[in-house]
């Protein structure tokens, strides 16, 4: 079926655009791979009928938060900074910790893949889609009123501190 | 007809990588990207339960996590400049003192 | 194939082929309307009135020797104007250009002028245009130069900065119209008001469409806010090390996302297709008029505006624009809110 099909195309694209991200040295490669990823995750936002999620991933994630990052990349120009003599093994051969966040890692994945594998309900199965940007703005703005109010303050709060912390010292604002 | 247990695979097998990722890697700016994965493999399965559910509510919940990611990276690569002022490098083990 | 398809399939052809000869047209346009501004012929060799100028153009273009420096990253410099133009082709998928229409009873069922038809059109375009300044950023990293590095730094901080006044001012028509489809937001705006006042946003949100022009003309990287390609301090910006077919593809998704910008323009505070005196089937030609009066008015403001200076441009950004689309904003709710309750 040509929705199966698409759907392990997304899954497969996001998840190996992730491996990429975290397999390599080069933080820009990383940062082209993470949008690769959330460019996936949003086709398959669209294929669970929340068009609006997914426009809205592109435009916060990719086209902003993503764009903040490549920013900071470019302005470190840090890619040399990695491949110093304390990064010369390959990241998987590393001792201590990062063995042991790898084998946790990999039994999170097995544990999860055990759990959640059967026969189970399809996903469009229970109820009727709802994606009308309409709906989501009526709950957002009723039943959810104040968790929204609570992220303004986060975000002012975020922007403040953001400010604060990148400022040099001694600078006046 | 995709059953919901394949969404939250996908969301799970993501997770693992980000959760990899921010332990193996030795650059904050990875780091960071990192924890946007796992961010966005939550955000996967709160969609697909919202649909199986057939109610907005998870969608809107992605909308909060999206809003905490924003917020999340602009003081995180704060962070991550002021650090770099200070010592010139990127690896998170270059920072072991309190104080400067 | 069915008729119906092979049309549809010929309006997606026909709007392709338009935005590539909209690059074209628009060079040619642009260095016509510098001379005329600035006292000489501008180009006139080529052709009639060098009316064939952007022909010789391309094909000198086409025939330069393709060069990639040595430092510079393989992929990236390669990929960089590949997703400029792609993404600039790719934000006019949603954007319609006239009334649905039966090619004079050719058809059953009428068929919608525009390549497609999306409920959320207007957050689709915004989207898929924040995607071109990867293209800039990309190849201001991938060069391995200085001045391209600058160029890419600049286009990243200034594409954020004025996204954030561009979608808002968006919003506030979004709530006017109430609804996020192009199509919806252009028929919202038929009829007119007192019998010869049109129907149109821009007399409803004068301050919304100065900020959506302003915040378009630094989207498009155009002057007065051309700050990633300054000449006179950064050689070319981003483009410093590109040249034949790579370096063709950046001025030409410049173009093509200027005819957006003013499609989008159009379609929301403009009226779209709507206008007076012709028939709803010919609406498409007041479309295209009013594109090429706010074509027209980028390039005026071009060669007559000198450029910003950089830090002047981020606090016009943030203290001005900003603040002032999201009180327009506040003011849009309140009003809507007082009206329809």
């Amino acid at each position: 079926m040509p929705e199966t099909l698409v759907f392990y195309l997304l899954a497969a694209l996001a998840i190996g655009a992730s491996a990429m991200v975290i397999g390599q040295r080069n933080p820009m490669y990383s940062v082209m791979m993470l949008i690769a990823s959330f460019g996936a995750l949003a086709a398959l936002y669209i294929q669970l009928d929340a068009p609006f999620v997914a426009v809205a991933q592109i435009i916060i994630y990719a086209g902003a938060i993503m764009v903040l990052f490549l920013f900071v990349v470019m302005l470190l120009n840090a890619p040399q900074e990695d491949r110093a003599e304390w990064d010369r093994s390959h990241p998987l051969r590393q001792p201590g910790v990062t063995r042991f966040g790898t084998l946790m890692a990999l039994l999170l994945v097995i544990e999860l893949t055990w759990a959640l594998t059967g026969p189970g309900r399809a996903v469009e199965s229970g109820a009727a889609p709802v994606s009308s940007v309409r709906e989501v703005g009526r709950v957002l703005f009723t039943d959810y009123m104040f968790a929204f109010e609570a992220t303004s303050i986060l975000i002012l709060v975020a922007m403040l501190g953001a400010v604060l912390l990148a400022r040099r010292e001694g600078e006046q604002p | 007809m995709i059953p919901l247990g394949h969404y939250l695979i996908v969301s799970a097998i993501l997770f693992a990588l980000g959760t990899a990722g921010v332990f193996m890697r030795r650059n904050l700016i990875t780091i960071l990207l990192s924890i946007e994965i796992m961010l966005n493999a939550v955000n996967l399965s709160f969609v697909a339960f919202g649909r199986a559910q057939g109610t907005v509510d998870g969608q809107i919940i992605t909308f909060f996590v999206m809003t905490v990611a924003a917020a999340e990276a602009a003081v995180g690569l704060a962070i991550i400049i002021t650090l770099y002022r200070h010592r010139e490098s990127l690896n998170p083990d270059a920072f072991t003192t309190l104080k400067w | 194939m069915d008729l119906r398809t092979a049309i549809q399939l010929g309006i997606i052809g026909l709007t392709f082929f338009m935005l590539i000869n909209a690059s074209a047209l628009l060079v040619l346009a642009e260095r016509k309307i510098m001379g005329f501004m600035q006292q000489r012929y501008g180009p006139y060799r080529v052709g009639p009135h060098g009316m064939l100028q952007p022909l010789a153009d391309i094909i000198k273009l086409l025939m330069k020797e393709e060069l990639r420096p040595k430092g510079a990253d393989k992929w990236l410099f390669t990929l960089a104007p590949i997703i400029s133009v792609t993404a600039a082709f790719a934000a006019f998928a949603t954007v319609p250009w006239g009334a649905q229409t039966t090619f004079f009873g050719l058809l059953d069922e009428p068929v919608k002028l525009g390549v497609a038809d999306v409920n959320v059109g207007v957050l689709v375009v915004f989207a898929v245009t924040s995607m071109g300044v990867y293209g800039i950023v990309l190849a201001g990293w991938a060069s391995n130069s200085k001045y391209s590095l600058f160029g890419g730094l600049r286009a990243s901080a200034q594409m954020i900065s004025y996204e954030l006044a561009y979608a808002t001012a968006l919003a506030s028509v979004v709530m006017l119209a109430g609804s996020l489809s192009l199509r919806e937001v252009v028929d919202s705006q038929s009829g007119v008001w007192f019998g010869f006042i049109p129907r149109w946003y821009v007399f409803l949100q004068p301050i919304g469409f100065i900020i959506y022009t302003i915040a378009g003309v630094a989207e498009t990287n155009r002057a007065p806010f051309d700050f990633p390609e300054a000449e006179q301090e950064l050689v070319a910006g981003y483009n410093t090390e590109y040249s034949s077919v790579r370096f063709a593809l950046f001025p030409q998704a410049e173009y093509i996302n200027m005819a957006t910008m003013s499609a989008v323009a159009t379609d929301l505070y403009l009226g779209g297709w709507h206008g007076p005196w012709l028939p709803p089937e010919y609406g498409w030609i007041w479309f295209l008029a009013k594109v090429g009066v706010i074509l027209f008015v980028y390039i005026w403001v071009r060669w007559t505006v000198p450029r910003y200076r950089y830090d002047q441009l981020m606090s016009f950004g943030w203290k001005i624009l900003f603040p002032a689309a999201v009180i327009n904003l506040l003011v849009t709710a309140a009003l809507v809110l007082y009206f329809n309750a």
